[in-house]
């Protein structure tokens, strides 16, 4: 739908420059850039900005659906702060966005430099990248087995270990920090390439005068890439912890929130009432909830960490 | 953002669907609207080992009717609800499907099912033609009729007959065993026999360690939070007399705050305290594996399941492709004083999406006839709802599996069977039922933590209601 809006657009746009208009007053860009944005701008309505309103005001109402929706006024929201399973989901998500994150960043933040000062081959570069072209379906799948409590491979290596089997994902503690760590595994390769572009931004004359004032490989870590790289790292951590939030197939396919409620994570707690119980109304007013913590969590992120000034100048 | 690509992937399943759909219905379209019904309907089920018995029912309506195709699918039973779900939503859902009695309250509540007693073809369908009780469980709180009954279920007892063998008990003491919540009577006693720990011992000896078992004396399939126990506690909270509502179908007060389900519920899971069944862990959480994996394995000696797993594990094999010895034996007498069972059934529904719902009451009119219930019962897979293919159903087991099934029949003829809950609001019942036996079988949550559950699920029936 989209690609076929974007046809007659991008040649009225490619159209224009030919135009008189445009070669009288060369610096007025401002129509071609409208232009150059409304295929972008549409999509964005449709499919973000409209169903982003929609889900706000069906939050509002009772709706299953099939019927027309029915306005509850505040409802939905009184029942979401009385509703435990709602905080424990909270609780669960922010435990798995915590290990994940910490894990994830730090991990890529090694493999990058890594990748950066020790070696320049091209396919070990491109095998920490593997993993990531894993579907998460596949992953939690493939991860399923390895850890099964009776046959996994997994559990076989621990006992032999003499550690003796963990029940990882049926098992209230182990479930939440067996799931980030496979999505550790599946998204570390991906965060530390972007990592990676962010390094070679730093120029090389840096290290270089490092060196000439003889500090070490470890003291020029700490005290020129991470400082260099701030803004890089910023982004990087907005985007991560956006899409950690929003944990979801690697629940659905491992555990469905089980034990218990133990991996109940909010995106899954949403999808198990909107598609499972039919209460819409209700899920939208839980994904507003996790649209406002979302946005002060960017907010907040964005501001401490001076994503937008570089020390690089 | 980069984690939540199952949903749009779906997404485009379900419109790539919707196209199919789509073009089948326009190709069709034309002949629908004709004085004779034509065209291709769609059927779903998830059951894949009674898919060529119903292709078979298939080939011959179209025989019978040349104009009419119809095209089955199927899903396994996870996919299947949230496929037909979806369908409903994005308009896909198919002509026909099978229906369970857990689900049907819900899609009746949301109106997306058509009145059987409105078409034509399926208007003259009567009670009587089928096992009793089957048909009226299938009747709204409106008194309109929402499925015709195409086979049922009870549930009895799987068990492997070398480790019965071994451990020197018959199946006849299995079959007369009786039970209580108190100390768990013969029943018990034989599950303890089975038990054998990684030392040989069994569960009824000195020195028996029931962190160590090799082999638990009974299976387990789960809380059973998600079909009120059906095949797992149901049997023995039955056989007490306990009904988990006050009235079947369409009850609104709930019993499980009742001292005789209380007891069942603390004594079945105290079987895995004392290592007598498996942990949740041991198979495998939220992912189980059923009672046939576990005799398969030799994990479990024996356990609960139902009628429909019949082929299943008459062609259960181990590790060299050997054919497992497999018994049945019915549910254990209990405090009542006849055993119990759950009686539950399947029906065909035709959804208010089906463009040709008169061509589909016809199918579904064929589903529930004599012609096609025979051809279920003889390919032996489930017992069908019409009691002369019930008869066929038997038959064939005896002859070609030497198989006896009279433990799951005999509950229906001796009338020890008990209705499945059907209630609104299910798929909420679920959500509240499932964490809450979970963390009773886990053992997180003490069993008098289910008189609370019961108390928020009457709630759910003032609020909603």
């Amino acid at each position: 739908m989209a690609s076929d809006t974007a046809v007659p657009v991008a040649s009225t746009a490619t159209g224009h420059p030919t135009g008189k208009g445009a070669r009288r007053r060369p610096h007025d860009d401002t129509r071609l850039a409208l232009m150059f944005i409304a295929p972008a701008f549409l999509g964005y309505c449709v499919f973000l900005l409209w169903p982003t309103l929609r889900g706000i005001y069906l939050s509002f109402t009772r709706f299953n659906l099939l019927t027309p929706p029915k306005w509850v006024g505040l409802d939905n929201y009184v029942r979401m702060v009385h509703d435990p399973i709602f905080w424990n989901s909270m609780k669960v998500t922010l435990e798995y966005v915590v290990l994940n994150i910490a894990f994830q960043t730090a991990l890529a933040l090694v493999i990058a430099v890594m990748m950066q000062r020790l070696t320049k081959k091209t396919w070990l570069r491109g095998i920490v990248l593997t993993p990531y072209l894993v579907s998460n379906v596949v992953a939690a799948m493939v991860f399923i087995w390895i850890l099964d409590y009776q046959l996994g491979f997994g559990n076989y290596i621990l006992q032999h270990l003499g550690l003796g089997r963990i029940a990882f994902l049926s098992s209230d503690h182990w479930v939440i920090p067996t799931i980030a760590f496979i999505n550790v595994w599946r998204h570390v390769g991906y965060t530390a390439l972007l990592i990676f572009a962010g390094l070679q931004t730093i120029p090389e004359s840096v290290y270089e005068a490092g060196r000439l004032d003889g500090a070490s490989e470890n003291r020029m870590f700490r005290h020129l890439t991470v400082p260099l790289l701030r803004p890089i790292l910023a982004l990087v951590l907005i985007i991560t912890v956006v899409g950690s939030f929003q944990v979801f197939d690697t629940v659905a396919v491992a555990t469905q929130g089980g034990p218990v409620n133990s991996s109940r994570v909010l995106q899954f707690y949403i999808y198990d009432l909107a598609f499972g119980r039919f209460q819409f109304g209700y899920a939208s007013a839980l994904s507003v909830a996790l649209l406002l913590v979302l946005l002060i969590v960017s907010i907040v992120q964005y501001r401490l960490s001076r994503a937008d000034e570089s020390d690089l100048d | 953002m980069f984690r939540t690509k199952r949903i749009r992937r779906r997404g485009v399943g379900v419109a790539l669907a919707a196209a199919t759909v789509a073009s089948t219905l326009a190709a069709c379209g034309g002949g629908a609207t004709g004085s004779t019904a034509s065209g291709t309907i769609q059927y779903w089920l998830w059951d894949s080992g009674q898919q060529p018995g119903y292709q078979k029912c298939a080939d011959a309506f179209h025989q019978a009717n040349p104009t009419i195709t119809v095209h089955i699918s199927q899903y396994g039973w996870g996919d299947y609800w949230s496929k037909l779900t979806a369908g409903f939503i994005a308009g896909t859902a198919p002509d026909v499907f099978t229906d369970h009695l857990s689900k049907f309250a819900q899609f009746a509540d949301l109106k997306v099912l058509r009145p059987l007693d409105e078409l034509a073809p399926t208007k003259d369908i009567q009670d009587s033609d089928y096992q009793s009780g089957l048909a009226e469980l299938w009747k709204g709180q409106d008194g309109h009729r929402y499925g015709t009954p195409k086979d049922w279920d009870t549930i009895s007892i799987f068990y492997s007959a070398t480790a019965l063998k071994a451990a020197g008990i018959t199946p006849e003491q299995l079959s007369t065993a009786t039970w209580n919540p108190t100390d768990g009577g013969t029943f018990e006693k034989i599950v303890a026999h089975l038990t054998v720990d990684k030392n040989g011992k069994r569960g009824d000896e000195p020195g028996f360690d029931k962190n160590n078992v090799v082999q638990h004396g009974i299976s387990s399939e789960g809380s059973g939070g998600g079909g009120w126990g059906q095949t797992q506690w149901s049997a023995f909270t039955g056989s007490t007399g306990w009904q988990a509502t006050d009235k079947n179908p369409w009850g609104t007060t709930f019993e499980m705050s009742d001292p005789r389900f209380l007891s069942t519920i603390s004594w079945y899971f105290g079987l895995v305290r004392k290592g007598y069944m498996p942990t949740y862990q041991e198979i495998g959480g939220s992912s189980a594996i059923g009672t046939d994996k576990e005799i398969q394995t030799g994990m479990a000696a024996m356990g609960l399941s139902g009628s429909w797993m019949i082929s299943t594990f008459s062609n259960l094999t181990d590790a060299k492709g050997k054919k497992l010895d497999i018994g049945i034996a019915p549910s254990p007498i209990g405090p009542s004083g006849h055993r119990a069972s759950m009686f539950n059934g399947l029906a065909d529904s035709i959804t208010t999406q089906s463009k040709q719902p008169e061509t589909s009451a016809k199918w579904v009119a064929f589903l529930a006839g004599e012609q096609c219930q025979d051809i279920i019962g003889q390919s032996g897979v489930v017992f069908p709802a019409r009691p002369k293919a019930t008869q066929l159903a038997i038959e064939y087991n005896k002859s070609k599996r030497n198989l006896d099934v009279t433990p799951f029949t005999d509950q229906v003829k001796d009338k020890t069977t008990f209705l499945f809950p059907v209630t609104s609001n299910a798929a909420d019942i679920t959500a509240l039922m499932q964490p809450a036996m979970d963390s009773v079988y886990i053992g997180s949550q003490p069993v008098s933590s289910l008189s609370k559950v019961n108390a928020q699920l009457n709630q759910l029936f003032k609020v909603v209601g």
